[in-house]
Protein backbone atom coordinates (compact mmCIF):
# COMPACT_ATOMS: atom_id res chain seq x y z
CA UNK A 1 0.00 0.00 0.00
CA UNK A 2 1.28 3.45 -0.85
CA UNK A 3 2.21 5.75 2.02
CA UNK A 4 -0.15 8.40 0.63
CA UNK A 5 -3.05 5.93 0.94
CA UNK A 6 -2.12 5.10 4.54
CA UNK A 7 -2.08 8.81 5.35
CA UNK A 8 -5.48 9.38 3.67
CA UNK A 9 -7.20 6.36 5.22
CA UNK A 10 -6.12 7.23 8.77
CA UNK A 11 -6.45 11.03 8.48
CA UNK A 12 -2.82 11.17 9.49
CA UNK A 13 -0.47 14.09 9.81
CA UNK A 14 3.20 13.75 8.87
CA UNK A 15 5.34 15.08 11.73
CA UNK A 16 8.79 13.81 10.78
CA UNK A 17 10.70 12.33 7.91
CA UNK A 18 10.39 12.47 4.18
CA UNK A 19 6.92 11.18 3.39
CA UNK A 20 7.45 10.59 -0.33
CA UNK A 21 3.98 9.61 -1.37
CA UNK A 22 4.96 6.74 -3.63
CA UNK A 23 6.74 4.81 -0.92
CA UNK A 24 5.25 1.33 -0.77
CA UNK A 25 4.67 -0.52 2.49
CA UNK A 26 4.06 -4.25 2.35
CA UNK A 27 2.81 -5.10 5.83
CA UNK A 28 1.78 -3.61 9.17
CA UNK A 29 2.15 -4.57 12.81
CA UNK A 30 0.32 -3.03 15.78
CA UNK A 31 2.03 -3.21 19.16
CA UNK A 32 2.94 -1.30 22.29
CA UNK A 33 5.56 -3.91 23.11
CA UNK A 34 8.90 -2.95 21.63
CA UNK A 35 10.35 -6.31 22.72
CA UNK A 36 7.88 -7.91 20.33
CA UNK A 37 8.68 -5.49 17.52
CA UNK A 38 12.36 -6.43 17.87
CA UNK A 39 11.55 -10.06 17.04
CA UNK A 40 10.11 -9.27 13.58
CA UNK A 41 12.05 -10.43 10.53
CA UNK A 42 9.89 -8.55 8.04
CA UNK A 43 11.04 -5.38 6.31
CA UNK A 44 9.23 -2.38 4.80
CA UNK A 45 6.55 -2.43 7.46
CA UNK A 46 4.33 0.10 9.15
CA UNK A 47 4.25 0.07 12.96
CA UNK A 48 1.06 1.27 14.63
CA UNK A 49 1.51 2.10 18.31
CA UNK A 50 0.04 4.06 21.20
CA UNK A 51 3.40 4.61 22.87
CA UNK A 52 5.29 7.87 22.52
CA UNK A 53 8.86 7.79 23.71
CA UNK A 54 12.32 7.98 22.21
CA UNK A 55 12.72 4.20 22.28
CA UNK A 56 9.98 3.84 19.64
CA UNK A 57 12.22 5.72 17.22
CA UNK A 58 15.31 3.75 18.27
CA UNK A 59 13.46 0.44 18.00
CA UNK A 60 12.23 1.40 14.52
CA UNK A 61 15.81 2.25 13.53
CA UNK A 62 17.18 -1.12 14.66
CA UNK A 63 14.26 -3.14 13.30
CA UNK A 64 14.38 -1.44 9.86
CA UNK A 65 10.88 -0.03 10.25
CA UNK A 66 10.31 2.86 7.87
CA UNK A 67 7.04 4.35 9.08
CA UNK A 68 5.45 4.63 12.54
CA UNK A 69 1.85 5.69 13.05
CA UNK A 70 1.04 7.11 16.51
CA UNK A 71 -2.59 6.37 17.30
CA UNK A 72 -5.36 8.10 19.22
CA UNK A 73 -4.03 11.67 19.05
CA UNK A 74 -0.74 10.81 20.71
CA UNK A 75 1.77 13.48 19.79
CA UNK A 76 5.43 12.87 19.10
CA UNK A 77 7.80 14.64 21.49
CA UNK A 78 10.32 17.14 20.06
CA UNK A 79 13.11 14.64 20.86
CA UNK A 80 11.29 11.93 18.90
CA UNK A 81 10.86 14.23 15.90
CA UNK A 82 14.51 15.27 16.00
CA UNK A 83 15.75 11.67 16.17
CA UNK A 84 13.29 10.52 13.49
CA UNK A 85 14.54 13.20 11.10
CA UNK A 86 18.10 12.12 11.86
CA UNK A 87 17.45 8.41 11.25
CA UNK A 88 15.07 8.90 8.30
CA UNK A 89 11.98 7.51 10.02
CA UNK A 90 8.58 8.79 8.87
CA UNK A 91 6.42 9.62 11.91
CA UNK A 92 2.66 9.97 11.49
CA UNK A 93 -0.05 10.96 13.95
CA UNK A 94 -3.67 9.83 13.62
CA UNK A 95 -6.76 10.73 15.66
CA UNK A 96 -7.97 7.12 15.25
CA UNK A 97 -7.47 4.38 17.82
CA UNK A 98 -5.08 1.51 17.13
CA UNK A 99 -8.10 -0.73 16.49
CA UNK A 100 -9.73 1.63 14.01
CA UNK A 101 -6.53 2.50 12.15
CA UNK A 102 -5.53 -1.19 11.95
CA UNK A 103 -9.02 -2.20 10.82
CA UNK A 104 -9.17 0.40 8.07
CA UNK A 105 -5.73 -0.46 6.72
CA UNK A 106 -6.38 -4.20 6.85
CA UNK A 107 -9.73 -3.78 5.12
CA UNK A 108 -8.08 -1.82 2.35
CA UNK A 109 -5.47 -4.44 1.66
CA UNK A 110 -2.45 -3.79 3.87
CA UNK A 111 -1.33 -7.27 4.97
CA UNK A 112 -0.46 -8.20 8.56
CA UNK A 113 3.02 -9.48 9.51
CA UNK A 114 1.46 -12.56 11.09
CA UNK B 1 38.38 -1.87 13.91
CA UNK B 2 37.36 -1.35 17.54
CA UNK B 3 34.54 0.75 18.94
CA UNK B 4 33.97 1.33 22.64
CA UNK B 5 30.97 2.87 24.38
CA UNK B 6 30.04 3.66 27.96
CA UNK B 7 26.46 2.79 28.85
CA UNK B 8 24.90 4.72 31.73
CA UNK B 9 22.36 3.16 34.06
CA UNK B 10 18.78 4.39 33.75
CA UNK B 11 19.46 6.88 30.95
CA UNK B 12 16.89 5.81 28.38
CA UNK B 13 17.32 9.00 26.36
CA UNK B 14 20.75 7.70 25.31
CA UNK B 15 19.87 3.99 25.05
CA UNK B 16 20.45 2.99 21.46
CA UNK B 17 23.30 5.40 20.68
CA UNK B 18 25.91 2.68 20.61
CA UNK B 19 23.69 0.44 18.45
CA UNK B 20 23.04 3.34 16.10
CA UNK B 21 26.76 4.12 15.69
CA UNK B 22 27.57 0.47 15.01
CA UNK B 23 24.71 0.23 12.49
CA UNK B 24 26.02 3.26 10.59
CA UNK B 25 29.51 1.80 10.59
CA UNK B 26 28.33 -1.56 9.23
CA UNK B 27 26.29 0.21 6.53
CA UNK B 28 29.39 2.14 5.47
CA UNK B 29 31.24 -1.16 5.25
CA UNK B 30 28.44 -2.38 2.95
CA UNK B 31 27.62 -5.41 5.06
CA UNK B 32 24.49 -7.32 3.96
CA UNK B 33 21.42 -5.51 5.44
CA UNK B 34 20.01 -8.81 6.79
CA UNK B 35 23.24 -9.42 8.69
CA UNK B 36 23.20 -5.83 9.95
CA UNK B 37 19.65 -6.13 11.22
CA UNK B 38 20.33 -9.29 13.23
CA UNK B 39 23.42 -7.95 14.93
CA UNK B 40 22.06 -4.47 15.67
CA UNK B 41 18.87 -5.91 17.18
CA UNK B 42 21.08 -8.06 19.45
CA UNK B 43 23.28 -5.07 20.34
CA UNK B 44 20.28 -2.85 21.01
CA UNK B 45 18.66 -5.47 23.27
CA UNK B 46 21.93 -5.76 25.19
CA UNK B 47 22.26 -1.99 25.46
CA UNK B 48 18.70 -1.62 26.77
CA UNK B 49 19.43 -4.40 29.29
CA UNK B 50 22.44 -2.54 30.69
CA UNK B 51 20.42 0.70 30.96
CA UNK B 52 17.39 -1.04 32.50
CA UNK B 53 18.98 -3.57 34.85
CA UNK B 54 22.54 -2.66 35.74
CA UNK B 55 24.45 0.07 37.54
CA UNK B 56 26.14 0.86 34.22
CA UNK B 57 28.68 -0.72 31.95
CA UNK B 58 30.38 -0.64 28.59
CA UNK B 59 30.28 -2.17 25.17
CA UNK B 60 33.16 -3.14 22.94
CA UNK B 61 32.64 -4.00 19.29
CA UNK B 62 35.37 -5.45 17.09
CA UNK B 63 34.80 -5.57 13.36
CA UNK B 64 37.03 -7.27 10.80
CA UNK B 65 36.55 -8.72 7.35
CA UNK B 66 34.94 -11.89 8.64
CA UNK B 67 32.42 -10.59 11.15
CA UNK B 68 31.64 -8.60 14.27
CA UNK B 69 32.29 -9.56 17.88
CA UNK B 70 30.60 -7.67 20.70
CA UNK B 71 31.34 -7.72 24.42
CA UNK B 72 28.84 -6.08 26.75
CA UNK B 73 30.00 -5.83 30.32
CA UNK B 74 28.23 -4.26 33.27
CA UNK B 75 29.30 -3.54 36.83
CA UNK B 76 26.50 -5.34 38.60
CA UNK B 77 24.32 -6.35 40.27
CA UNK B 78 24.61 -9.63 38.33
CA UNK B 79 21.93 -12.16 37.40
CA UNK B 80 20.77 -14.52 40.11
CA UNK B 81 19.54 -17.30 37.86
CA UNK B 82 20.83 -17.23 34.28
CA UNK B 83 18.73 -20.21 33.25
CA UNK B 84 15.57 -18.36 34.26
CA UNK B 85 16.75 -15.13 32.64
CA UNK B 86 17.20 -16.99 29.36
CA UNK B 87 13.59 -18.22 29.44
CA UNK B 88 11.19 -16.30 27.25
CA UNK B 89 8.72 -14.36 29.39
CA UNK B 90 10.83 -14.21 32.55
CA UNK B 91 11.69 -10.65 33.58
CA UNK B 92 12.70 -8.64 36.63
CA UNK B 93 12.13 -5.30 34.87
CA UNK B 94 10.62 -2.36 36.75
CA UNK B 95 7.22 -0.89 35.93
CA UNK B 96 8.92 2.16 34.40
CA UNK B 97 10.85 -0.07 31.98
CA UNK B 98 7.69 -2.01 31.11
CA UNK B 99 5.84 1.24 30.43
CA UNK B 100 8.42 2.03 27.78
CA UNK B 101 7.58 -1.14 25.89
CA UNK B 102 10.35 -3.36 27.26
CA UNK B 103 10.69 -5.85 30.10
CA UNK B 104 8.66 -8.63 28.54
CA UNK B 105 11.37 -11.19 29.20
CA UNK B 106 12.34 -11.43 25.56
CA UNK B 107 15.69 -9.64 25.46
CA UNK B 108 18.22 -12.37 26.19
CA UNK B 109 16.40 -15.04 24.12
CA UNK B 110 16.23 -12.54 21.26
CA UNK B 111 19.99 -11.87 21.49
CA UNK B 112 20.57 -15.62 21.35
CA UNK B 113 18.29 -15.94 18.31
CA UNK B 114 19.96 -13.12 16.41
CA UNK B 115 23.59 -14.12 16.90
CA UNK B 116 25.82 -16.90 15.57
CA UNK B 117 27.70 -17.33 18.84
CA UNK B 118 26.51 -16.21 22.25
CA UNK B 119 27.77 -16.65 25.80
CA UNK B 120 26.60 -15.11 29.05
CA UNK B 121 28.44 -15.13 32.35
CA UNK B 122 27.23 -13.48 35.51
CA UNK B 123 28.28 -13.23 39.11
CA UNK B 124 26.10 -11.72 41.81
CA UNK B 125 27.61 -8.55 43.21
CA UNK B 126 30.13 -8.38 40.39
CA UNK B 127 28.35 -8.10 37.05
CA UNK B 128 27.36 -9.69 33.80
CA UNK B 129 29.35 -10.22 30.61
CA UNK B 130 27.71 -11.00 27.28
CA UNK B 131 29.89 -12.01 24.35
CA UNK B 132 28.41 -12.56 20.94
CA UNK B 133 29.51 -12.78 17.35
CA UNK B 134 27.97 -12.73 13.90
CA UNK B 135 29.79 -13.73 10.74
CA UNK B 136 29.48 -11.61 7.59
Amino acid sequence: MKLSEIIDLTNAKVVAGDAEKDRELLRAFSSDLMSDVLTLDTEHILLITGLTNLQIVRTAEMADIEVVLLARNKTATPEMIELANETGLVLLETPFSIYRASGLLFQNGLDPVY
Amino acid sequence: MKLEFDIASGDFSKAGRASSRIKKMLKQLQVDPKVIKRIVVAIYEAEVNVVAHSVGGKMLAEIDGTGIRVIVQDNGPGIEDIEKAMQEGYSTASKAVRNMGFGAGMGLPNINRNTDEFTIESELGVGTVLTFRNNF
